[in-house]
Parts: structure tokens; C-alpha cells; sequence
């Protein structure tokens, strides 16, 4: 790696090469003149303005790894009380679709108390080998087992890459994992690709999703990933051809210094804010009763439902759950406004969504400008529509 | 008890603009906070102060003026502060970050409770905590909403996990990342910062660190790299559909399903 340094300082006017780095990071140095301090991002922005100054010196590069003895893209398979999280099976697609690219092979690792069934579940989606621990010890997730467990299945296989689901546990113990094979991670991807020199594209957000940072792990294995759910697609069930490896695993690694005294169902309590889907009722809607349908609605999205403000003062809805201005602001990851005409007010507590689907009978109503969906309807008719067309989809899964 | 609390002071603001020709983050003139997840994370060391007359201690990484950042933790009620500032940091990633800090509490003493914020709004992972606990060879509790007891042994807590509470009991050394809400942060108090002005600022450098081996640093020690940094896509999709009721709902359902959110 290289960094910046100070070659000749004659006749240089100090303060205005200081003013040169947006990062501070040019200092008065008692001995030398000037010195770079920690603030340095390598922007280079010194380099270009002065050149006669500041150089690039060039370390020696780092020794290469030899990245033909890491074979395979690995998928942590999370599980709890015998339920796969959905969000394994859409990382088993996107690595099956990157391995089938540099013809490496797709391994799993599943840790748990009782394997019963899920090795097979799991090769149904088109893996090559899954590698299952099973130990009374793994049946809470407890950060020393599965970290232990994921040392060896690591050692073991020796994947390329390494994706986990950015759940709560995911996120707990990914990064455990990569720190001990002092490897790269990256949090949070939301596109992932793969190149013949078989490391990875990582693409994630960073500041707050305002830039996209591409990211790669080009020196050292695995490369950890973590991705959240819903970003990648599950794959389609085939016929399976892979094989399990039960591995065993000694007990004096399998410690732990947690002892886990409960597991209790979180209590429901729910702001409007903190919804990712919230159905909203407006003025179309003509009497108290035919609210059941937009519950109804909610219900089959696992929504909140709210309110726009003369359904709150109607005393239809409690007064938390009115959208707008002089109500909550809301940012969910859908919205769903079922006769909502959208006044400014109300937009300014929902214009964040990052899907709006609005349903008006007029054609003309001010919601439309910012939605996303703009469905001209009649939502006495849309809305049970749409439900009956959710319970047949329903019924055929 | 020893207590140690690891902040990071992040941009003002999270509103960054690119550079469109050099595909630089502009960041001018950008103000500088204590991240505001680890004000959770202070308010969390101050209240086991309070009740275990506990020493808490604050560390941080960044350049120079990351010391404000400390200082202010001095008004919230931590009575000691520690800075790693040295150009061989400069530019970590996760790994190298956490492998920095963990060096620098071990430089400086292991204290018996490490306190980490959940993440930080500029980078957004939240995987320092696990990883310096890692390093520094001591188990991790993430996620704490609640910490149901303590005493001088260890404590019991809650960990908020999406579809449950799990309440587990861990003895001293341990590092847990702790939850907004857990306790209401206070505000600075001015008393305070009458009281730690002359209080000094602890400055480590590599010379310090136990390893103090450059390449294990800043971003020599970093296996991730940003190849670029660009400004998100966002294709203003807006699509009105006017049909049949029948039609729409159809349309509606095929767009929830493409969406994922049936």
C-alpha cells in the first residue's frame, strides 16, 4: 500500500497547503515543517494541486495469497426451531448464480441441535454439499459455539467467498468469524458479483444509502458478505444431487461463558414509524365499517394500518396513527393509500416511502404526484379484488 | 468495575455529495458529532457507574480533532478518554478498525465491560463491536434492549432479537453492543465541562500498541477495499394504471409479489 508523503517544502507558503486537504490532514510539524496526520484519506487532492510537494510512496505490495486453495462459495444456512430463514435460500441463488460463473461448487453450513429433514431441504435448492453440526450446544445461538463451529467448517472447506444472512444473528456473528480469519467483510450488500479471479463485487450503501461503495476483497480469504433479506430472490426447488457431511466437533470447543435463562415472544408493540408496510385510509372510505377490508388488507401484508386526518378526527382511528404533518412521518419500505387524496400535509409525513401505491377514484387527486403506482379505481372494487386474488395465491403455494 | 466505551466521530450530517469528476466525497466544511448510536452506548456506562462506582473510559480512532469527540464524552459523565491517532491508521476498514482498538484497550488495560453502539451513521455496518470482542478473545452479547440486573460478577440481559427477547446471564470480561432506547442519553452538562477543561486526553500511537507492526494497520491492514464510490440509482418509477377493478387488483397483486411483500 502506498501513502502520501512531503518531498520539498523551500519557499512554501504552510498555511495554504494546510487549506489544501479537505480532511485536515496536514499539520505544522515542529521538526520537518509539515507532516500528514492521521486524517488522511489518500483522496490525493494534495497530489494533484502540488505535486511538487507531496508524492505517492509506494510500499512494497503485500505477498500474494494463492487463491486456487479456496474453492467454492459458502452459504450460512440460519435456522431456529427447525424453520430455515428464508434469506439462507435467497443467498443459496445468488451463490449458485456466481459459482455457476467461475464453475466453482456451492457448499452450506447448517448448525443446530437436531438436523432432522433440513439437509434435505436445503439440497433442494441445487447445493453441492451441505456440511451439518448438530450439538445440544447449538440449540440457542450462543456467539463461542457457532463461532467455533464456523472455524472449523471454514477450515475445512476452505471457500472462496462466505455469505450470510444480515439478520441478527448473522450480523453477530459474521463479523466474529471473519475477524478470526482476519479477512475482509462487507455489511450490508445489496448487489453481489463475481469475477474470473473469483473475488467478489460487493456493492453496498453507505451513508445512510446517500453513496454506493464498491467494494472487493482482493488479498485475503474467505470473503465474508453479509446481505440482508428480501434483496436477493429465493431459487427454484430442483431435483437434488448434492451430498451431507455430518462433522463432529469436540465439546471443549463447543463453550460458552453465556448462559441463555429465556427465550420469550417480543411483546406487539408497534409505533406506525417503525412499520416496513403501511396501508393507509383516507376519505374515500365511506363508513366506519368498511374498514374491515382495509384491515383485511393489512393483515395479508403483515401491515400497519393508519389514517389520513378527518378519518382521525371521525375517531375512527387512535390519534397515533394519523400520517401527516400534525400527525407521525413515516418511511416505510411500501405504502398502500386506499382513498387517500393527498394533501400536502399528508405527503409531507409519507413522500420517504420507497414504494408508494395509491388508489383513488379521481384522476386528478394530488396523491398521484407522488406515488410511484398510480391506480385510478374504484377501491370498493380494487380492494376486494386484490384480496380475493391474495387468497387464492395464498392457497396455492 | 472498569468500564470502556467505544465511540467514532462520524459527519454531521449523512447528506454527502460526489464529486462528479473525481468521484471523491466532497466533505467540506462538514460538522462532526459523536455518532448518536453511541451516545446509548455512554449513557449505558454511566448509569453502572452510578450504580457500581465503576471508572469509565472512552476510546476513539480518527485524526487529531476526533479529540472534541472525547471531550464531550467527558460532559456526559466519563471520567477518562483515550484517542488512537496515528497516520499508519488511517483509512481502516472493519478489520483493521477493530483491530486497532483492540490493541489500544489492551495498551491500555483490559477493562472488565467493553460498550459498543449498535452502528454508526456514516459507515452503517455495526461489525466493530463483534470484531474487536474477537481480538481480544472475550465472548460478545449484541443487541441489548435491557439490562435486567447487574452485580460485580457479570449481568443478565436482554437481547432484542427480531422475533424474540433472549435473556442471558455472562460473567466479566465481556463486550456488548447495546440498543437506542436502552436508556434516555443525557444532555452535556456544562458543570461537567467546567470540571474535565484541564482533564487531559489520553493520545495513543503505534509506538504504543502492543503489535506495532505498520501493516497490521490503517489501510496497509485492510482486506477490503473500495474500488469506487458512486451515487445511487434511483429510477423515479411512476406508472398509472387505469383498467377494470379485476385488472388493477391483478396488477397490484403481480407488483406485491414482484416487490416481495407477499
Amino acid at each position: 500500500m502506498s501513502n502520501i508523503r512531503i518531498k520539498n517544502l523551500n519557499d512554501q507558503n504552510l498555511d495554504e497547503l494546510i487549506a489544501l486537504c479537505p480532511f485536515n490532514a496536514i499539520e505544522k510539524d515542529a521538526q520537518s515543517g509539515l507532516a500528514i496526520n492521521a486524517g488522511c484519506r489518500m483522496c490525493r487532492i494534495c497530489l494533484k494541486r502540488k505535486p511538487d510537494v507531496f508524492y505517492l510512496a509506494e510500499a512494497a505490495p503485500a505477498p500474494r495469497i494463492n487463491k486456487q486453495e479456496w474453492q467454492g462459495l459458502a452459504v450460512y444456512i440460519e435456522q431456529q426451531n427447525g424453520c430455515i430463514h428464508p434469506v439462507s435460500l435467497e443467498l443459496i441463488g445468488k451463490a449458485r448464480e456466481m459459482a455457476a460463473k467461475t464453475g466453482q461448487q456451492v457448499f452450506c453450513l447448517l448448525a443446530c441441535e437436531k438436523s432432522a429433514g433440513l439437509p434435505e431441504q436445503i439440497l433442494a435448492y441445487g447445493v453441492d454439499k451441505v456440511f451439518v453440526y448438530e450439538r445440544p450446544e447449538l440449540h440457542h445461538f450462543r456467539i463461542e459455539p457457532f463461532t467455533a463451529v464456523f472455524t472449523d467448517f471454514i477450515k475445512r472447506v476452505k471457500p472462496s467467498g462466505v455469505l450470510v444472512g444480515g439478520t441478527s444473528i448473522g450480523r453477530s456473528l459474521a463479523p466474529r468469524v471473519a475477524a478470526r480469519f482476519k479477512t475482509g467483510l462487507t455489511a450490508d450488500c445489496t448487489i453481489l458479483d463475481i469475477n474470473a479471479s473469483t473475488d467478489i463485487d460487493q456493492i453496498r450503501p453507505a451513508y445512510g444509502g446517500n453513496i454506493m461503495a464498491h467494494i472487493q476483497t482482493p488479498n485475503h480469504r474467505p470473503q465474508f458478505a453479509t446481505v440482508r433479506y428480501k434483496i436477493f430472490n429465493a431459487p427454484e426447488k430442483t431435483e437434488p444431487w448434492g451430498t451431507v457431511e455430518f462433522c463432529q466437533l469436540d465439546a471443549a470447543a463447543l463453550k460458552s461463558a453465556i448462559e441463555v435463562l429465556e427465550v420469550r415472544p417480543k411483546e406487539k408493540v408497534r409505533s406506525v414509524e417503525d412499520a416496513e408496510v403501511i396501508v393507509v385510509a383516507g376519505k374515500g372510505i365511506k363508513k366506519e365499517t368498511d374498514l374491515k377490508m382495509i384491515y383485511e388488507l393489512s393483515d395479508a401484508l403483515g401491515a400497519m394500518t393508519a389514517g389520513t386526518r378527518p378519518l382521525i378526527e371521525q375517531g375512527w382511528f387512535d390519534p397515533r396513527l394519523q400520517i401527516g404533518l400534525s400527525g407521525r412521518t413515516v418511511k416505510p419500505a411500501l405504502i398502500i393509500t386506499c382513498g387517500v387524496s393527498g394533501s400536502v400535509q399528508f405527503a409531507a409525513g409519507m413522500q420517504g416511502a420507497d414504494h408508494i401505491i395509491a388508489i383513488n377514484n379521481d384522476p386528478d387527486a394530488a396523491i398521484f404526484n407522488l406515488a410511484h403506482y398510480a391506480i385510478v379505481g374504484d377501491l370498493y372494487q380494487v380492494v376486494p379484488s386484490l384480496l380475493e386474488k391474495i387468497r387464492k395465491g395464498g392457497a396455492l403455494v | 468495575m472498569k468500564i470502556l466505551v467505544c465511540i467514532k466521530q462520524v459527519p454531521d450530517s449523512t447528506r454527502v455529495d460526489i464529486d462528479p469528476e473525481t468521484m471523491t466525497l466532497k466533505r467540506g466544511g462538514v460538522d462532526s458529532k459523536i455518532n448518536p448510536f453511541d451516545l446509548f452506548a455512554i449513557e449505558t456506562a454511566v448509569k453502572l457507574k452510578e450504580k457500581h462506582n465503576a471508572h469509565v473510559c472512552s476510546i476513539s480512532m480518527g485524526p487529531p480533532q476526533t479529540e472534541a469527540a472525547i471531550r464531550e464524552t467527558y460532559m456526559l459523565g466519563v471520567d477518562e478518554g483515550i484517542l488512537l491517532s496515528d497516520r499508519n491508521f488511517a483509512g481502516a476498514d472493519v478489520l483493521a478498525t477493530s483491530y486497532a482498538l483492540s490493541q489500544g484497550i489492551l495498551s491500555a488495560g483490559m477493562p472488565d465491560l467493553i460498550i459498543c453502539g449498535r452502528q454508526t451513521t456514516d459507515g452503517d455496518t455495526g461489525q466493530v463491536g463483534p470484531e474487536i470482542a474477537e481480538f481480544l478473545n472475550i465472548p460478545h452479547v449484541a443487541y441489548v434492549r435491557n439490562i435486567v440486573s447487574s452485580d460485580e460478577k457479570g449481568m443478565v440481559l436482554e437481547m432484542d432479537m427480531p422475533e424474540t427477547v433472549e435473556v442471558v446471564r455472562i460473567n466479566f470480561p465481556f463486550l456488548m453492543t447495546v440498543e437506542k432506547g436502552i436508556f434516555q442519553p443525557r444532555l452535556p452538562s456544562f458543570k461537567r465541562r467546567l470540571a474535565s477543561k484541564d482533564r487531559p486526553v489520553r493520545r495513543l500511537t503505534l509506538a504504543d500498541m502492543p503489535d506495532s507492526q505498520p501493516e497490521n494497520y490503517g489501510l496497509k491492514g485492510s482486506p477490503t477495499q473500495v474500488i469506487r464510490i458512486f451515487p445511487p440509482t434511483n429510477p423515479a418509477t411512476h406508472e398509472t394504471w387505469k383498467d377494470a377493478p379485476e385488472v388493477l387488483a391483478d396488477k397490484i397483486y403481480n407488483k406485491l409479489s414482484e416487490l416481495k411483500f407477499l
